[in-house]
């Protein structure tokens, strides 16, 4: 399966692939590691006419502390995140979820920055992010500005981003010595999940983010209210679909997808909590 | 447009349109076939090879991305004079393939793990293998040759 036409440009900094997308307008695309877009590009679903190449910018890949939060540059591949001894000492929880992204040869190519911007709900990081209170950093030819994940996903693989506006920076807050655990349900080896849970708590306070469970990843607040106003486990994970608006597909009908939903939540903070 | 590559040690020089795929220009414009196309959907790992010394599946990358890079076939793991690489002799030892048609993606993606992991126990090679299916299912005995590739 070969792609349509189009004309690749590589660009070598952050402002020329953003000058660039701003001339070729509605029908240019960045592509970074390629892995959600070839796909994608390869079915023809996706025909952009222009490629701005923006994977081998390397100083966009970087994972480093700053303050109270890790800052990860949108270039960096999930092997990268998964291996990070940063990550794994403050943000545990990302660190674990980019592990659990398709296989190794993906996760040499796919970077964090591009699993947000194509913001697929199925997909691990952008679910996993939301939960930790995340916010991203994004460039367009007017300056830098700052969305919180829970203002950037606005629907299916639609987000907040301008389309001359580029993710450069995904800012995590450490975890301070939070519980956390990641549940990823799927039947076969390297799939996606049909449904995933991302969960970390500290005391009263905690966060869960869905993977798969709507057209856009969920952050499940009414389980953090329940679990900040005392109830169990059990009663908070009771609450788990209850913000949710899955659909049906061949791997899991709605009402499967919401008993997953509480289940892989109960499993979740269970661990979290221990 | 004009794409060079590293491959196997020898630069390569193709004019190519911008969608080639890497497994293409390996294949096609190369003239190596000894990376196969299995599903061509990035899920099976026929195609893997390694890019700039790391396994990746190269129906999913165009031959432009890798402008300027290295990268490495099955035909580049032998020694000139014909010696296996020690996974390739692994494989031949323990059975690890039937029909052949995975290997090429098994060795590449295997010798890749090891370079990451050079201890792994069984369950980190059948983790670090869920990239790449053997329709003849002959896992048991790859996983077996990967172990033995690892204590060489
Ligand atoms: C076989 C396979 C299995 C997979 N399994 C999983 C899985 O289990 N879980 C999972 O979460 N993901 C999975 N993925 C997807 C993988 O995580 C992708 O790498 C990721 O979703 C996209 O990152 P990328 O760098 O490849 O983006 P690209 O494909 O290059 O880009 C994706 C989209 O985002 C845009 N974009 C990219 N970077 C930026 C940026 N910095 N700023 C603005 N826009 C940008 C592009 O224009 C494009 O529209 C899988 C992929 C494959 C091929
Ligand atoms: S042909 Fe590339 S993964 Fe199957
Ligand atoms: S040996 Fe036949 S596909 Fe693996």
């Amino acid at each position: 399966m070969i792609p349509a036409q189009f004309d690749y440009v590589r660009a070598e900094s952050a402002e020329e692939a953003i000058s660039l997308i701003g001339q070729h307008g509605d029908e240019a695309k960045f592509i970074a590691g390629g892995h959600s877009l070839l796909p994608l590009m390869k079915l023809r679903l996706a025909q952009p006419s222009v490629l701005v190449d923006i994977g081998r910018l390397s100083d966009l890949s970087y994972i480093r502390e700053d303050g109270d939060h890790i800052a990860i540059g949108a270039m960096t591949r999930h092997m990268d995140v998964e291996t990070s001894d940063v990550l794994k000492q403050h943000a545990p929880l990302l660190a674990h979820a980019a592990g659990h992204v398709g296989d190794p040869q993906v996760r040499h190519r796919g970077t964090i920055g591009g699993s947000i911007a194509h913001s697929d709900s199925a997909s691990d990081l952008p679910a996993t992010t939301l939960a930790m209170g995340a916010t991203y950093v994004a460039k367009g030819p007017n300056g830098t500005r700052e969305i919180a994940a829970g203002d950037f996903f606005e629907g299916f693989l639609t987000t907040a981003l301008a389309p001359d506006e580029m993710l450069t920076e995904i800012r995590v807050p450490k975890m301070n010595g939070a519980g956390w655990s990641f549940q990823k349900f799927n039947r076969r080896a390297q799939d996606w999940a049909i449904v995933g849970v991302a969960a970390w708590r500290n005391g009263t306070e905690s966060g869960v983010g869905l993977v798969n469970m709507d057209s856009v990843p969920v952050l499940a607040t009414s389980v953090s209210a329940a679990i900040a106003s005392g109830a169990s486990i059990e009663d908070a994970a009771a609450e788990a679909a209850a913000q949710a608006d899955p659909t049906g597909d061949l791997n899991a009908s709605v009402e499967y997808r919401q008993h997953l939903a509480r289940v892989l939540t109960k499993r979740a903070l269970t661990i979290a909590s221990s | 447009m004009e794409v060079s590559i590293n491959i196997n040690g020898t630069q390569q020089t193709h004019d190519v349109e911008p969608r080639t795929l890497l497994v293409q220009y390996i294949r096609e414009h190369a003239g190596l076939t000894g990376t196969n196309i299995g599903c061509d959907t990035s899920s099976c790992g026929a195609c893997s090879i390694h890019l700039n010394g790391e396994a990746v599946k190269s129906c999913t990358i165009l031959a432009a991305q890798a402008d300027g890079e290295e990268i490495k076939t099955i035909e580049g793991m032998a020694d000139a004079d014909g010696t296996l690489h020690p996974m390739q002799q692994a494989f031949m030892e323990n059975h690890g393939l039937q029909c052949g048609y995975c290997t090429p993606g098994m060795v590449m993606a295997a010798t890749s793990l090891l370079d990451e992991n050079p201890n792994p126990s069984e369950e980190d090679v059948r983790l670090g293998l869920e990239g790449n299916l053997c329709r003849c299912t002959g896992y048991h005995n790859i996983v077996k040759s990967v172990l033995a590739a690892a204590s060489v």
